[in-house]
This record gives C-alpha cells, sequence and structure tokens, in this order.
C-alpha cells in the first residue's frame, strides 16, 4: 500500500486525532497494512513480540487461558488500539489476543516506534500522551469490571433484616 | 331568638368547674377526651375524664438525657411542660392494621378492616404541638396521595391548646418560630393564672365548635388587667428559654456539611437507639410487616413506625445505603433541619426539646447544630470554604 | 364460611391496598430472572401506565416491594414485570404459578420523558436488570418511530446468559434506525460478541450530543460512569435521565424510606435528570 494511502487510513483513526500532520506522516511511514483471519491469535502469552496495533475493522478478544479454560477479559474492534504495552521495553504480553471477527489494522514495530519517539520527542510526546490515554480508559473499565456489579446479591448481606 | 355564642377570638375567664364542664360537654358531643395524666414516673397522654386527671402540681426536671417528675404544692394543672408523649400516637399511630387478607384457593380477599377510632378532644396542647401537628398535616395529607389513617383521625379532632407558662432548658421553641401563645389551629385555647387568691384560665375560642363548647359553660369576658396577666405569664416562659438554634442558612450550611468532621464526632456517642425519633412529635417514618398464620391462610399487614435509625432502614438488594452510625445521625438531623425544608416547606422542627431529654447520652440538637456552623465559620476564616 | 369482603368501594379509595390480580404467565429469562405478566382478577381491569413507572407487588403472607413495569404500555390489559430473585418476596414473586393471585398497587412514580425526548435520537444504557423499566421506552418509540430519531440501546450484563429479551434485542437491531449493542463483563467461548463494561461500548455510537436525550438505568456505579461518559462527549446534564433505587415500604410518599437526600424516589422519580441529582450521586451512605 503507498505511503499516501497509509496517512489517509491513519487519519481516520481516533488515535491520531489532534496530531500534528507531520507526525501522522512520521507514523504512518512506520505503518505496515495488516489483515487477521478469523480465530487468529495476533500474539500469545509469553510473546516478545512488539507489535502496537491502531484497528479497523473486525474483533479481536483478549483471553487468559488456565484449566482448561480460557477467560475473556475485553473486546476491541475499529478505532481502538491493541498492544500498547509494545511501547514499553521487554514487557512480555501477559494475556493472548484472538480474532473473533476478520481484522483489518495497522501494525508498528514497537522498537521502532520507541527509537522514533527518543529521536524526536515532540512526536515521542504526542504518541505517548495517546498511550496514556488509552491505559486510563482501559483500566477504568477494567475496575469497573472488577466491582462485578450485576452480581447477585450474597446471603447475609450487612442491615439485612431477618428473614 | 338565637343564643349569641362568644366571639371568636375575644379573651374570656372560665374557672375549675366550667372547665370540667368544658370535658363534659365533649363527653356529650361523643369526643374521646384525652390529655395529660401522671402515670408512674412520667406524665402520658391518654384517655381521661375530667379536671381531677390531670397532673395537678407537677412540674418535672428536664435536661438532656434527664427527665424527672417533680410534685409540688402548686395548684397549677399545666406547670409541667412537656411528656415524652405526644399527639403523634394517636393521629399517627405506632401500630395500625392496613388490612387483613384471607386466602381462597390461589387467590385472596381483603377483610372488613376495624372501623377508626371515635373521635377524639385533645386537651392541653402546647403552641409547639400544635405546630408539630400542622407539621405532620403537610406531611401526610398531600395533594395526590393522603395518609388514609392519619386523615381519618385528624378529622373531626377537637383542639383544647395551653398557652405554655413555664419553660423547660430544653425547649427551643422561639428558635423555630413555634412558641406560645398559640394564634391558630386551635379550637380553645387556654392561658392557666393559678395564684393563692385564684385559680382561673384565660379562654379564647378558635373555631365555631369552640365557641359552641364555650357557649355551654359558665363563662364571662376577661378583664384588661386578666389579660394582661396572662401575657406577661406567657412571656415569663418564653424570656426563661435559654437553648437557641441559629435556623439562619440552617438548610444550605448542613448541605454543606455532608463531610463535616463533627458527624464522625457524634457518632461517637450516638447509640443509634432511636428514641429521639419516637418521642419526635414529627417525625413519620414507617414500615409495614406482613405476619401470617401457620397455615398461611390468614395474612395481615401492619403498619408500625420505623425508625431511620435502625440500620436495616435504608436496605436495598446487597445491603443498606447508610451502614454507618455517622451516617445515620446525619440523616436524622439534615432531614429534620434541612431536607425537610425542600419537601415540605418549613423545618421538620418544633423546638420541643424531647429529643434532648429523652436522648439516653444527651445529644443535643442545637448543640450539633452548633457544631456544625462553628466548623464553618472556622472554615470561612480559613478561606477554606466556598 | 365465605371470607366478609371489604367494602370495594372503600378499598379502592384506601391507597395501601392492593388490588388483586392473577399471574398468566411466569417466564424464565435468566437463571435468576422471570417475567411475570398479570391480568385482572376480577371486574375491575388492570391500570395503564407510563413507561418508568412501578408497581408495589403483594404476595399474600410474604410482603411487598416495588417493581418496575417492563411490557408494552400500549397492552392495556396486562401488566408485565421482570423479577431478579434477590431476597425473600422477590423469591415468593418468581416462584408463583399461573393462577395465583399477586396484589398490585400503582402505578407510581414519574416516568421517563417520552415527550420531552420528541424529534430527538435517543440513547438508552441499560445494566443487567436495568433494561426491564427502560423496555417500555423501546416498545414505544418502534410504535412511534416518526416522532423520533435514531434509537441506541447500550446493553450490558454480567454473562451471556444474563442478557434479558434476547430474541427482542435481535429483533429490535434488524429495524431501521436502530443501533443495539450489547456487552458482558464475563464472555464465554461460544459469545462473540463484545466484552467489557457498557461504558466501552461508547466508542461505537456517534452520539449527537444537542441533539439526543439519554436514559440510564443500571446498578448506580454504572450510572455514575455512564454519566461521565456522556458528559465528556457533550451531552447537556439536562438531558441525561437516570432510575434510581430505594427501600420502599408505600410508595406514595409516606414512610420516609426511599428518601435520596431532599428527595423521594417513590413520588419525586424514580427517574431524574442528572442534571438535578448528579452532584447527589456520589455522596457516599446519603
Amino acid at each position: 500500500m503507498s505511503t499516501e494511502n497509509l496517512v489517509d487510513m491513519l487519519r481516520t483513526h481516533p488515535f491520531v486525532e489532534g496530531c500534528r500532520p507531520e507526525h501522522i506522516e512520521k507514523l504512518a511511514s512506520m505503518a505496515a497494512r495488516v489483515q487477521f483471519e478469523k480465530n487468529a491469535i495476533i500474539f500469545r502469552e509469553g510473546d516478545e513480540s512488539s507489535f502496537f496495533y491502531l484497528l479497523f475493522s473486525g474483533s479481536v478478544v483478549l483471553e487468559i487461558t488456565g484449566a482448561g479454560r480460557a477467560h475473556r477479559i475485553q473486546t476491541l474492534g475499529k478505532g481502538e488500539e491493541l498492544g500498547w504495552s509494545s511501547m514499553t521495553p521487554s514487557m512480555a504480553k501477559k494475556f493472548q489476543a484472538r480474532v473473533l471477527e476478520p481484522v483489518t489494522a495497522l501494525a508498528f514495530d514497537g522498537a521502532r516506534l520507541r527509537r522514533a519517539c527518543d529521536e524526536d520527542c515532540a512526536f515521542g510526546y504526542a504518541i505517548t500522551q495517546r498511550l496514556l490515554q488509552t491505559i486510563s480508559s482501559r483500566l477504568q473499565a477494567t475496575r469497573m469490571q472488577l466491582l462485578d456489579l450485576y452480581a447477585p446479591a450474597k446471603m447475609g448481606a450487612p442491615g439485612k433484616p431477618g428473614a | 331568638m338565637v343564643t349569641n355564642l362568644p366571639a371568636i377570638g375575644t379573651q374570656f375567664v372560665i374557672d375549675l368547674p366550667a372547665l370540667d364542664g368544658v370535658f363534659a360537654s365533649l363527653r356529650r358531643r361523643g369526643y374521646e377526651v384525652i390529655g395529660p395524666t401522671v402515670r408512674g414516673p412520667a406524665i402520658v397522654y391518654d384517655a381521661i375524664e375530667g379536671v381531677k386527671d390531670l397532673p395537678q402540681g407537677y412540674t418535672e426536671e428536664q435536661e438532656a438525657g434527664v427527665y424527672r417528675l417533680q410534685k409540688g404544692e402548686g395548684a397549677a394543672l399545666f406547670g409541667f411542660v412537656l411528656s415524652p408523649h405526644s399527639w403523634k400516637q394517636f393521629l399517627h399511630p405506632s401500630e395500625v392494621r392496613l388490612f387483613a387478607a384471607e386466602r381462597d384457593g390461589q387467590t385472596f380477599r381483603i377483610l372488613n378492616s376495624p372501623p377508626p377510632p371515635p373521635p377524639r378532644a385533645f386537651i392541653g396542647v402546647r403552641a409547639c404541638e400544635l405546630a408539630a401537628i400542622a407539621v405532620q398535616d403537610r406531611v401526610l395529607l398531600g395533594e395526590t396521595y393522603s395518609d388514609s389513617v392519619y386523615q381519618a383521625r385528624r378529622r373531626g379532632l377537637f383542639l383544647v391548646a395551653v398557652n405554655c407558662t413555664r419553660s423547660a432548658p430544653t425547649c427551643f421553641c422561639t428558635s423555630t418560630r413555634t412558641a406560645p401563645p398559640a394564634e391558630a389551629g386551635f379550637d380553645l385555647v387556654l392561658t392557666e393564672l393559678a395564684g393563692p387568691d385564684r385559680h382561673i384560665f384565660i379562654v379564647e375560642a378558635g373555631s365555631r365548635q369552640g365557641a359552641e363548647v364555650l357557649a355551654e359553660v359558665e363563662h364571662h369576658e376577661a378583664t384588661p388587667s386578666e389579660i394582661l396577666d396572662a401575657e406577661a405569664a406567657v412571656k415569663a416562659a418564653k424570656d426563661s428559654i435559654s437553648r437557641k438554634l441559629n435556623t439562619a442558612g440552617l438548610r444550605e450550611l448542613l448541605y454543606e456539611k455532608f463531610d463535616d468532621p463533627r458527624w464522625e464526632q457524634v457518632a461517637q456517642r450516638c447509640l443509634t437507639c432511636g428514641n429521639c425519633t419516637m418521642v419526635c412529635p414529627t417525625c413519620f417514618c414507617t414500615t409495614v410487616d406482613e405476619s401470617s398464620d401457620v397455615a398461611n391462610q390468614h395474612a395481615e399487614r401492619w403498619r408500625r413506625w420505623d425508625s431511620c435509625f435502625s440500620q436495616n432502614f435504608s436496605y436495598i438488594h446487597g445491603g443498606s445505603v447508610r451502614m454507618s452510625a455517622k451516617s445515620r445521625y446525619r440523616q436524622w438531623l439534615t432531614h429534620k433541619l434541612a431536607t425537610w425544608v425542600d419537601q415540605f416547606g418549613s423545618l421538620g422542627c418544633v423546638g420541643c426539646g424531647r429529643c434532648i431529654t429523652w436522648c439516653p447520652v444527651g445529644i443535643d440538637i442545637t448543640q450539633e447544630a452548633a457544631a456544625l456552623r462553628a466548623d464553618e465559620e472556622i472554615a470561612i476564616a480559613k478561606g477554606d470554604a466556598l | 364460611m365465605p371470607a366478609i369482603e371489604i367494602d370495594q368501594e372503600q378499598s379502592r379509595l384506601d391507597n395501601m391496598h392492593p388490588l388483586a390480580a392473577r399471574v398468566a404467565q411466569v417466564r424464565k429469562d435468566t437463571p435468576d430472572t422471570f417475567t411475570l405478566t398479570l391480568e385482572p382478577e376480577g371486574e375491575e381491569p388492570l391500570p395503564s401506565f407510563l413507561p418508568g413507572q412501578f408497581s408495589m407487588l403483594y404476595v399474600f403472607g410474604v410482603g411487598e416491594l416495588p417493581i418496575s413495569i417492563s411490557g408494552d404500555p400500549q397492552e392495556q390489559g396486562t401488566l408485565v414485570y421482570t423479577v431478579r430473585s434477590v431476597g425473600k418476596t422477590t423469591h415468593a414473586l418468581v416462584s408463583l404459578k399461573v393462577g395465583d393471585t399477586v396484589g398490585v398497587r400503582g402505578p407510581f412514580g414519574k416516568p421517563w420523558p417520552l415527550k420531552a425526548a420528541r424529534g430527538k435520537d435517543v440513547v438508552v444504557v441499560a445494566g443487567g436488570i436495568g433494561l426491564a423499566p427502560l423496555r417500555p421506552v423501546i416498545y414505544y418509540i418502534l410504535r412511534h418511530k416518526a416522532d423520533y430519531g435514531r434509537l441506541v440501546l447500550l446493553y450490558g450484563a454480567r454473562s451471556p446468559r444474563d442478557l434479558l429479551y434476547q430474541k427482542q434485542l435481535e429483533s429490535w437491531a434488524r429495524q431501521a434506525d436502530v443501533q443495539v449493542l450489547t456487552t458482558v463483563d464475563y464472555g464465554g467461548l461460544s459469545w462473540h460478541g463484545h466484552v467489557g463494561v457498557v461504558t466501552t461500548l461508547f466508542r461505537y455510537i456517534r452520539l449527537q450530543p444537542l441533539h439526543s436525550v439519554a436514559m440510564v438505568c443500571g446498578p448506580e456505579i454504572m450510572m455514575r460512569y455512564v454519566a461521565w461518559e456522556f458528559e465528556a462527549r457533550g451531552l447537556p446534564p439536562g438531558d441525561l435521565y437516570v432510575s434510581m433505587e430505594r427501600n420502599m415500604k408505600c410508595g406514595i410518599g409516606f414512610c420516609g424510606h426511599c428518601q435520596f437526600g431532599p428527595r423521594f424516589i417513590c413520588k419525586d422519580g424514580p427517574i431524574f435528570t442528572y442534571r438535578e441529582i448528579g452532584s447527589w450521586l456520589g455522596k457516599y451512605e446519603l
């Protein structure tokens, strides 16, 4: 895919909203357009792989497997980011990402992206700011998930009147 | 020729036999007469027959957490101030059956409820108590819904008010603007003048029924000096009031002080026993319990007084919203002095001081409000408050 | 010996006396949630209701509690309730059999703002059993499509088997101008939809903040998070409506239990704008 097409494609993703044009171009120059088919594993637990993805279509589920079960923690889709931890040095993936619906994405090599951030601080800051946003909303959502708000009430809940 | 009724608003004088005559007149008209009488260590409100049942010569010592009835040599029938009872128990009873029902196959039928009690006459209603009845009227006789239990008991009520000639240290009606003399809301109002050489009542009719009852007993117009004596006695009672509640901006203050550390402090003393809500003449919260026989053929729904101090008062699935004592005390105080204003257009408190007297640990509503205000003033001085 | 019946007129006037209704159908929606359909038992028809209102349902010998009406407001003659079994009385309700009698008082409460929402997009956000009091809104809007803009439903439940009204969700999603997105907190291998809290669905909708009305119902914490999402997207707080819940013993403003600050949930609510109560929502142990 030509660079101009990549820039156009990248521009449509919410991640780069508000970015300076030169930063978008810089990011596009590191992008590779990728596609994953249904059920493909984008990365596995323990992978040292360092790709950061911007998703344009389809959906991905984050899973942790154990004792013969796969716990599905969160799904991500169009307009979202996957693999932000690639931006941190040598962080092995803690879970796996499996494709639910065929995915089209732009992939960025984490190491290369990090180097570009080191060299161009303004660019680095713009990327880091956005990643912070991603992590923040991911954390917030995870915390809310932890609350298990729809769980049935436990017996003997505090303040419960006697039967 | 029509006999002229005593004019409403004009002051007359009656003596003790005439007061007994008022009782008799009320009984003739079918009222159950309720008034103050001594029962053990306290004065209570109960059915009484006449002047002989009134607590003649009784006064009491009242302070935070203290109530001691005292019998003196005086002749005054209404020399005491307030008892643990309020008129609430008759208008908004502590226990009332809403209905009984009986199973009939898969369905059930609601049975006849017992008829409401006969019309009642209350003797000795203080100005603060008249105010309390008016406050409960605003709560329980609403625009869209009326409480039928309250309505049945409120309708046809005959009120004989009494202007206090003594105050208790726990009174603060002057702060809540519910102090004597009673202005309205009564059928008859009495101010007692009991001395070595006279024992009379200045009486005024506040309604047609009141005038009709007064017409049936011996009465004559009060002299200007008698009227002045009565006014002086009431003024003396008001002047002797020491407790104060500063109501200026109280609602806003309490809303702002939701997170004030004072609540923690009072929570350490409060037992959440709910005494205050029981003796308070305006507290109205109730719960409804279902009871059925062993065979589940007959069920009854009973409404009982409830208290926001109880742990399960705010229970919804998963737990109670207000678990801590702090949150429950705060709920009570804030409701009484702040949210009540938004809900019903007036303070919920009438300054009777019963909650102060009957709190086993002597928590004082006026003191708590003052402490919160003091915190606000400190905050303003430090530039912390908005 | 036949029981003596109370004077019907007098009973009807007493707002604490229930009307007898018969259970016409009990349907299991999820492991702990059932939908009851009630029909009239005697001559007297069941009252009509506005979306968002609730009834006080009475089970003989057990007790009474508030349950939101979850049926179609246009269906005269029956009343439908979706009940989650969480305690003694709800357990008794979901255990009723066809033909059993239930006492009904009401309907009570202020309804969802269907009038104020006319001409606008309506975004409905439901969490768990919170979809039940919102279903009447969806019924109504689908019957009066011309009066409204787009209808968006964001619905989150604990797990796939806890999703309510699944067939209806599918049928609603197929309608023009209707967008239905569901998510679960805990997915399973057979679940191919969204996994994550309901706020994660906001990414997938286009909101016209000055041209929309939002109606939200679910656990209080969820409603706060959802309100923040709407705020962040510029929805005026006066156009965001939430449905509150508190302990109720009467439903008509006398027992005092349902107070939320100065408001009685039963008669001032249960539906409020976020502008009215937003600042009260976060107060701990209010």
